[in-house]
């Protein structure tokens, strides 16, 4: 059986019969461990999915309605909420957090008969971009395993790049999703925001998160957000998108379309191969009949300071409610007054939780907000204002999703500024809500190198057309497991 | 001068749920740890989902205190830790950048004087801390989140009250004008709850936290100017300061906790989108308001000539106005005014008392109409109408039962008037000469009939009879 399938294929081979959902997912489970031991995609895998696939082939064969997924096995990162099921963010501080409801976006894919093959591994709290700083020891590279997969979605990117599942939801605070995607080459995407429900996604920095699909094709993205986009009664944020079918016209190609070549993401500090692939990739959407043209959006430059600022601001707050004293780890009140039991139990945070935690405390703190909170939050206006300005005039935009190759883990953990500084070109679409998305485009020594394509909020339709154009373009070699 | 300035805290109790989540808003009536949710447990992953009826309920209270409304309000979050707060942060408004609260400026008449409201902000309660054990040693503090979430609004005043009096009687407005606009009742317990801030001439302003009632906040403000006020005598200076209110001993006790220090790192919450509150909501809700206390009055006076300490008594007050509307008639309101402002209200002076009643509005217009046509006096009305409230028995049976109808059969009573006249022979011939002495006599015909006697009747054969 092959499982390096993409979710449509996989869905048209049920429905005809050629494989059974059991067999997939039993081969699946297979996969899992024969690499997981050596990669650590998962921080838990669901021992019941197999059981669950065949009740599904179940209501297959007996003719009732099956939902859309036909028990495709998804693995969802662990920062989303599934019923009595462990959800850790990969932190000790919920090493034990079994959740007592479900994520709008799980309910959505159990209506649509998807199983969750496992919870993924993850930096801390989502926070970082290489998956090293989660608490359970890091993920590994599928393309090199020496190397980090990216983050913070690292466990989602690597399990559908090491086909451990067909496709996997992460989350996308300032490029978690597209970075671990390129990373990883496999297809990230960063929605709209207020496209997908956040009810049951733990919070990190939530005026500017989303959960984002990580596929192995930009079709697959297509047909995840068919069943988990739109408005929720759960999450005020969201926006109604008309019950929008991705996957409709996905083909329309993009003849005539506008594309800015973001300039500020493409200066001396991106490496070269990186910057050659981009530059390739322009060339192609020209051959598509795109007309690509540069522009500079001036506030770039300053948008992974006030990155920083809001979401350690954001991050001080949403984690403030991890005082262990309503759930968490085991640790008696016995002896402690209550600050000092706070103060003693939020010791268990991990060293970048606990660095934000710190920031997140002085940035905006009565005194200080002016100089750092304040402007922050007039970048992100400033630079909202740009990209409107820019969407007048182009339909889309394209730059590289990540400056530089995938490096070696350990390489740049000692060293957060220079680790920060690889967020440049992934924080604007969250700072500003636009959607972008990151396709696989080529291999430079064994590492991938993805392109990012941005468009305008509540344009994501387009966006994925554009993508899938492009994708059309790109032959790569096969991931060497 | 004496300078007092409030922040209320009024629960809207009168809503069905939490102001984030679809808990119960009364969490009053269940075990503890029995009212909650993932939202209002702060659960990871939770989110608020804004009750947009609460958002209306706030907005009625702005108008009703004649407060500006802005165009658009938003939501912010205090960032503390309390083991009462769930999410250790309260989502609550303020006013840092830009008016964005509910309520803007407005203000309330307190005895002729004007008191500026400084503004409206609807937030959540915290949970209720539960202290065991007797010793500071063994104390333990547990929590009980069944109120946590529940929807509170805060109206804070300018210090522009000068005495306890003032405050109280604004206390009293403030009562009576939630009650009702139907958007709390302020007889629940811990539904008001109070901060005051206090200082006299020359003095520094100490604030007093934690004062659980109406009845308390009155006392704390009056023991807080006594304190300071002899502080002030003996030449110590007043130190601005945080007090809480020790309910139990009725002091106030400087606190340890340094609160004014915290920094509670406000900033915009996120999850809950800037909402609009555009003219056509506010005019729908101006159209959807009860009518106010005043209006009510005034009606009452031009309207069915009732005395204006008793329109001002029967308006002010929801349970009875809503009764008197409910059961009169232009020709018997004056005398169902009446019965409820002299009688009903000594009758039912609780709450327990006004829920277990058992009478109807049907009750009061029949007591009414019968004194009106002389079916039954005013004072065996006072028995029937006590009868009503313990029984529920309808009136022609109350009468019936316990013989409380007007003797008001002629020849009946023109025996017991013959009686009367042959016992009092010298006041009766004062009364042909001075017509003031006959109601003595029919004072007599009453008492004998212990109160019974239709009085119109008994005076036209008085006067036959006495010639
Ligand atoms: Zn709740």
């Amino acid at each position: 059986m092959n499982l390096k399938i993409s979710a449509l294929e996989f869905v048209q081979q049920v429905q005809d019969g050629n494989i059974s959902a059991e067999d997939f997912v039993a081969k699946t489970m297979e996969q899992i461990h024969s690499v997981d031991e050596k990669l650590h995609a998962f921080l838990s895998v669901n021992e019941n999915a197999i059981n669950q696939a065949r009740l599904i082939d179940k209501k297959i064969k007996s003719g009732d309605k099956v939902g859309a997924c036909f028990g495709m096995p998804i693995s969802i990162k662990d920062n989303m909420c599934i019923k009595n099921e462990k959800t850790t963010c990969a932190s000790k501080m919920l090493e034990n957090f079994i959740s007592p409801y479900d994520a709008t976006v799980i309910t959505k894919l159990k209506q649509q008969d998807a199983i969750f093959i496992g919870k993924t591994n993850m930096d801390e709290f989502a926070m970082g971009l290489s998956t090293e700083f989660s608490a359970f020891g890091p993920s590994r590279n599928p393309w090199n395993p020496e190397y980090v997969p990216g983050g913070s979605s690292g466990g989602s990117a690597v399990s559908v790049s090491a086909f451990e599942c067909v496709a996997s939801l992460g989350s996308d605070t300032g490029g978690s999703v597209r970075n671990p995607a390129s990373f990883c080459s496999v297809v990230g995407y960063k929605p709209t925001y207020g496209l997908i429900s956040r009810y049951g996604l733990i919070s990190y920095a939530n005026s500017i998160e989303q959960i984002g699909p990580i596929t192995r094709t930009v079709k697959d993205v297509a047909f995840m957000l068919n069943i988990i986009a739109g408005i929720d009664p759960n999450d005020n944020t969201t926006i109604d998108n008309k019950n929008e079918d991705y996957l409709s016209g996905i083909d329309s190609g993009i003849e005539g379309k506008k594309i800015g070549i973001i300039t500020d993401m493409m200066t001396d500090g991106v490496d070269p191969s990186v910057l050659s692939a981009t530059k390739d990739a322009i060339s192609k959407l020209e051959g598509l009949g795109a007309i690509c043209e540069e522009i500079s959006i001036e506030m770039v430059k300053y948008s992974v300071a006030a990155y920083y600022t809001i979401t350690a601001t954001e991050a001080g707050s949403n984690l403030a409610r991890y005082d262990n004293l309503r759930y968490g780890y085991d640790f008696s009140v016995e002896g402690y007054e209550f600050n000092s039991y706070i103060s003693k139990a939020r010791e268990k945070f991990g060293p970048e939780v606990t660095r934000r935690m710190i920031i997140g405390g002085f940035v905006p703190s009565a005194g200080h907000a002016g100089k750092y909170f304040l402007k922050a939050l007039k970048v992100k206006s400033k630079l909202t204002k740009e990209l409107d300005e820019a969407f007048k005039k182009f339909d889309l935009l394209v730059a590289p999703t990540v400056p530089i190759l995938p490096f070696k883990i350990g390489e740049k953990i000692n060293d957060p500024v220079s680790l920060f500084l690889v967020d440049i070109n992934t924080v604007t679409a969250n700072l500003t809500g636009k959607p972008a998305i990151s396709i696989p485009y080529s291999i430079s020594n064994g590492l991938p190198i993805g392109i990012q394509l941005f468009a305008d909020s509540n344009q994501d339709k387009l966006l994925l057309q554009a993508a899938y154009a492009l994708e059309q373009t790109v032959k790569l070699p096969e991931v060497p497991l | 001068m004496t300078k007092i300035g409030l922040e209320i805290h009024c629960q809207l109790t009168h809503l069905e749920s939490k102001l984030f989540c679809s808990c119960k808003a009364n969490y009053r009536e269940f075990e503890i740890n029995e009212n909650i949710c993932p939202v209002c447990m702060g659960l990871p992953g939770s989110l608020p989902r804004l009750n947009q009826e609460a958002v209306k309920k706030a907005t009625v209270i702005a108008m009703a205190l004649n407060c500006s409304i802005p165009e658009k309000i938003a939501f912010f979050r205090k960032n503390y830790f309390y083991p009462d707060l769930p999410k250790n942060f309260q989502i609550t408004q303020l006013n840092i950048y830009g008016d964005t609260s509910i309520g803007g400026e407005g203000f309330v008449i307190v005895e002729g004087k004007k008191i500026r409201i400084t503004r409206i902000q609807l937030e959540e309660d915290p949970g209720r801390l539960i202290y065991e054990g007797s010793s500071s040693k063994n104390q333990i503090t547990l929590v009980d989140y069944n109120r946590a979430g529940t929807p509170l609004v805060e109206i804070v005043t300018e210090p522009d009250f000068e005495s306890p009096k003032q405050v109280r009687e604004f206390l009293n407005i403030l009562s009576d004008l939630l009650e009702n606009l139907g958007v709390s009742d302020p007889g629940l317990d811990g539904a008001m709850r109070a901060d005051a801030n206090v200082s006299i001439e020359g003095g520094n302003k100490v604030e007093v936290k934690n004062i659980g009632s109406f009845h308390d906040l009155e006392k704390a403000v009056h023991f807080e100017i006594t304190r300071q006020n002899s502080l002030h005598s003996r030449d110590i200076s007043i130190i601005q300061e945080t007090r809480h209110w020790d309910d139990k001993r009725k002091i106030t006790v400087s606190s340890r906790s340094k609160e004014e220090d915290l920094d509670y790192r406000y900033f915009l919450e996120g999850d809950i989108p800037w909402i609009s509150i555009d003219n056509n909501i506010l005019e729908k809700l101006k159209s959807e308001m009860p009518e106010s206390i005043n209006s009510k009055k005034e009606r009452y006076i031009s309207k069915y000539n009732i005395p204006e300490q008793v329109a001002d008594v029967l308006s002010s007050d929801k349970f009875y106005s809503d009764l008197f509307e409910e059961s009169h008639t232009d020709s018997n309101a004056k005398e169902i005014a009446n019965i409820i402002t002299t009688d009903l209200m000594g009758l039912i002076d609780t709450r327990e008392k006004r829920d277990a009643t058992k009478m109807s509005a049907v009750h009061l217009r029949d007591l009414a109409d019968a004194i009106i046509s002389g079916k039954i006096s005013r004072n065996s009305s006072k028995n029937a109408l006590y009868e009503i409230v313990k029984t529920g028995n309808s009136l022609p049976q109350i009468i019936s039962d316990l013989d409380l109808g007007n003797v008001s059969d002629e020849s009946e009573l023109t025996v017991i008037i013959q009686e009367i006249i042959t016992s009092e022979p010298q006041v009766v011939e004062q009364a042909k000469s001075n017509p003031q002495t006959i109601n003595y006599l029919v004072g007599k015909v009453m008492q004998k009939t212990k109160g019974k006697a239709d009085p119109k009747l008994t005076l036209d054969l008085l006067k036959k009879l006495i010639g």
